[in-house]
């Protein structure tokens, strides 16, 4: 059996193209029935999200396969291949396990380490699990795809710097204060990210959020939003003392916060740190307050790079993570070798002659006064009964190997006469040593 | 035997500090707790050293420069283990590996010899003064460790330029907290320490207080200190001035601490 995987990306295709061969989630049961009807396909998945459509299967022949699954994305969507194949990539074996490890992780997508693909894959799972195209194989790849992935999250810091504005500024907060909890937080003006920005910041403690903007109407309003505390445009320079972290973002034309008055406050403050958080255009807050020891002031372009920053810190973290992915893709095809026939076979008449000895034993110590004869007979007559039990699993498990489903019952038959607790202690005893 | 030892303590700590350096450079967990670990092996090194060279004297180590240098950098690591211990700070070891192993490559250019101690000088009070002295100065080498933590991080944060150590320093908060923290455990044990030298000095000299270039030095380090709890207590000194400020404090003490050995002054004649 095969694994084999073909698909696009925002690497390969423009967008145009991704949107016409996605796969909405809605009526994705009758494509993956489709994939699955044709003889050469035994399992499918498919992943379709707005950056990429990778349509997974299991395959008798890698040739054949890809060109059935390539002849199922043009032939569902009505795109004539010619025009589709440049856009397409094809993994298979080992390699297409390695690409949905990486996949699952964050390391193939846009924004490296972002989280929401995981979720994306494990819905797309789900669906084939629902539709009952997705077997043995898959199921096993998948799993050990999820526990990867969580793996890398909690090993490596891949997913932990921010990459959004909102974020990175409550990031920054972090690194100035350690913790946001106690602390007071003033929106200036109205706007999304602001919104946003003060989403964040109260989820991750900050205890108050006061709200001023030009009409007091509107203040009231977004402060309902989030149970802040709605002031008077024309005093907020009066809470400033108070505050630790101001967000602006008015359309005001010209700076409404001064240098001459931060330095007022932070004396009143006793020098405790300021955050200034200066997300309009143009600036409401005069640049030059930086300059003012404990005064931190960010405006949208150094939060950008900041983000900047933290993506390359990501790329660094990437690099860690595709190690976990070599040292799993080991691990992850060390089991598929074990659904090979012959060494289950093996396995399989091993146990049950271990069995066998050792009760045999067990039951010649506890008797007196048999001969030589009376022994042997015993021994035969044992064994006799062993190979009449195997004899059965082993002709089915042999015939069943070729077929479709051989993977599942060589599976079954491990898992049955609990053969891999036993290799795998064995296998561990050998990594440790 | 104990100089085998120093010199195995030396090298570990020099390990460490390739090792951190390391870390710094390319942020791997895993690389930081080999560092760890060398570090502590270090320490277990440093202790064995010291009871060693304790046991080969007859009296406590901490007699002349090379023993009270060993000291100092011992009680250093000793410090950081326990802050380690308390908060989850990776990144420490890389400032406090290179600062232990300085103290001991200069005291490795010091005679290591073991001398007598005069019999005026061959009292409980040498291990009293001489330790809370030099857990007083750790200390202080810690709130100035904190310091120039802090200034690289302000650094980042200013400048508006994260990227390197920025990921790896904690928050200024924290970095202000604890070189609060060390200071206010350094400043009682100066304190106790020129109470029981005082003390001291009035049972082999005869007098409590006799200017001499040690005392006098150490009166300064302490109002030094003093003004900087001051300013943090009442003032509101925080951030990066309470961090340049124990920069130079620091700074000021270990400069007083080579003139007065170089120019070979005073009384302390211990330190020679």
């Amino acid at each position: 059996m095969n694994l084999i995987i073909v698909g696009l990306s925002h690497k390969t295709a423009p967008v145009d193209i991704r949107e016409r061969l996605s796969f909405p989630a809605q009526t994705i049961g009758e494509p993956l029935n489709r994939l699955c009807a044709s003889y050469e396909i035994n399992e499918g998945v498919i992943i379709s999200t707005c950056n990429r459509v990778e349509v997974f299967a299991v395959t008798r022949d890698i040739e054949k396969g890809l060109w059935q699954v390539k002849k199922f994305l043009s032939d569902y969507h009505n795109i004539p291949l010619e025009g589709l194949d440049e856009h397409l990539y094809t993994y298979t074996s080992e390699d297409a396990v390695k690409h949905l490890f990486r996949v699952c992780s964050g390391l193939d997508s846009m924004v490296i380490g972002e989280p929401q693909i995981l979720g994306q894959v494990k819905d797309a799972y789900g669906y084939a699990l629902q539709h009952k195209t997705a077997g043995v194989i898959m199921n096993k790849l998948f799993h050990k795809a999820f526990s990867v992935a969580k793996r890398i999250r909690t090993e490596t810091k891949i997913g932990s710097s921010a990459v959004s504005i909102s974020y990175a500024a409550v990031e920054l907060a972090k690194k100035i204060f350690g913790t946001l909890e106690g602390k007071i937080a003033m929106l200036i003006g109205a706007g999304e990210m602001a919104e946003l920005a003060a989403r964040h910041l109260l989820s991750n403690g900050v205890q108050e959020i006061l709200v001023a903007n030009r009409t007091y109407e509107r203040a009231i309003e977004m402060a309902k939003g989030f149970n802040g505390t709605p002031i008077m445009f024309r005093e907020f320079s009066h809470h400033l003392k108070k505050v630790d972290i101001v967000i602006a973002s008015t359309a005001a034309p010209k700076f409404i916060i001064h240098p001459e008055q931060i330095q007022e406050v932070i004396k009143e403050r006793k020098n405790r740190s300021m955050f200034f958080i200066d997300i309009s255009v143009p600036r409401n807050i005069d640049p030059l307050i930086n300059n003012i020891d404990n005064i931190y002031l960010y405006n949208v372009d150094d939060l950008q790079n900041v983000i900047e920053a933290n993506l390359k810190e990501r790329v660094k973290e990437a690099k860690e993570a595709e190690a976990i992915i070599g040292e799993e893709i080991e691990k992850f095809y060390r089991w598929v070798k074990s659904l090979d026939v012959v060494p289950t076979i093996v396995a399989l008449k091993k146990k049950l002659e271990d069995i066998r000895k050792g009760e045999v034993e067990k039951a010649l110590s506890g008797m007196n006064g048999l001969q030589e004869k009376d022994i042997q007979t015993i021994d035969a007559m044992t064994k006799a009964i062993i190979n009449k039990v195997v004899h059965a699993p082993v002709t089915h498990l042999k015939t069943e190997a070729n077929k479709v489903e051989g993977d599942f019952y060589i599976d079954a038959a491990r898992r049955l006469f609990d053969l891999d607790t036993e290799e795998g202690g064995g296998a561990k005893k050998a990594e440790e040593g | 035997m104990n100089i085998t030892l120093f010199y195995i303590t030396a090298a570990l700590y020099l390990s460490a500090t390739f090792i951190t350096t390391a870390y710094l450079i390319v942020h791997n967990d895993k690389i930081i707790a080999v560092a760890n670990k060398t570090i502590l092996a270090g320490f277990v090194f440093h202790t064995i050293t010291m009871i060693s060279r304790w046991v080969e004297a007859g009296r406590p180590p901490f007699a002349d420069l090379h023993e009270a240098l060993t000291l100092f950098s011992w009680m250093l690591v000793a410090i950081y283990l326990l802050i380690r211990f308390r908060y989850r700070l990776a990144v420490l070891g890389a400032f406090v590996a290179p600062f232990a192993l300085l103290l001991l490559i200069t005291a490795s250019f010091l005679p290591k010899e073991i001398i007598p101690l005069a019999p005026s000088l061959a009292s409980w009070w040498l291990p009293i003064h001489v330790g809370l002295a030099f857990l007083g100065n750790a200390f202080f080498a810690m709130t100035f460790i904190f310091g120039i933590m802090y200034l690289i991080q302000e650094r980042y944060l200013k400048s508006k330029k994260v990227g390197g150590l920025y990921f790896l320093l904690p928050s200024l908060d924290i970095l202000d907290e604890l070189g609060y923290k060390c200071l206010t455990y350094g400043f009682p044990l100066l304190t106790l320490a020129m109470i029981t030298g005082a003390i001291w000095a009035e049972y082999v000299w005869g007098s409590y207080w006799s200017w001499e270039p040690r005392q006098t030095w150490s009166l300064i380090t302490w109002f030094l200190y003093a003004a900087l709890l001051h300013g943090r207590l009442t003032v509101g000194w925080r951030g990066r001035k309470a961090a340049v400020y124990s920069i130079i404090g620091f700074l000021i003490l270990i400069s007083s601490f080579a003139v007065i050995k170089i120019f070979s002054w005073g009384t302390h004649a211990v330190f020679r």
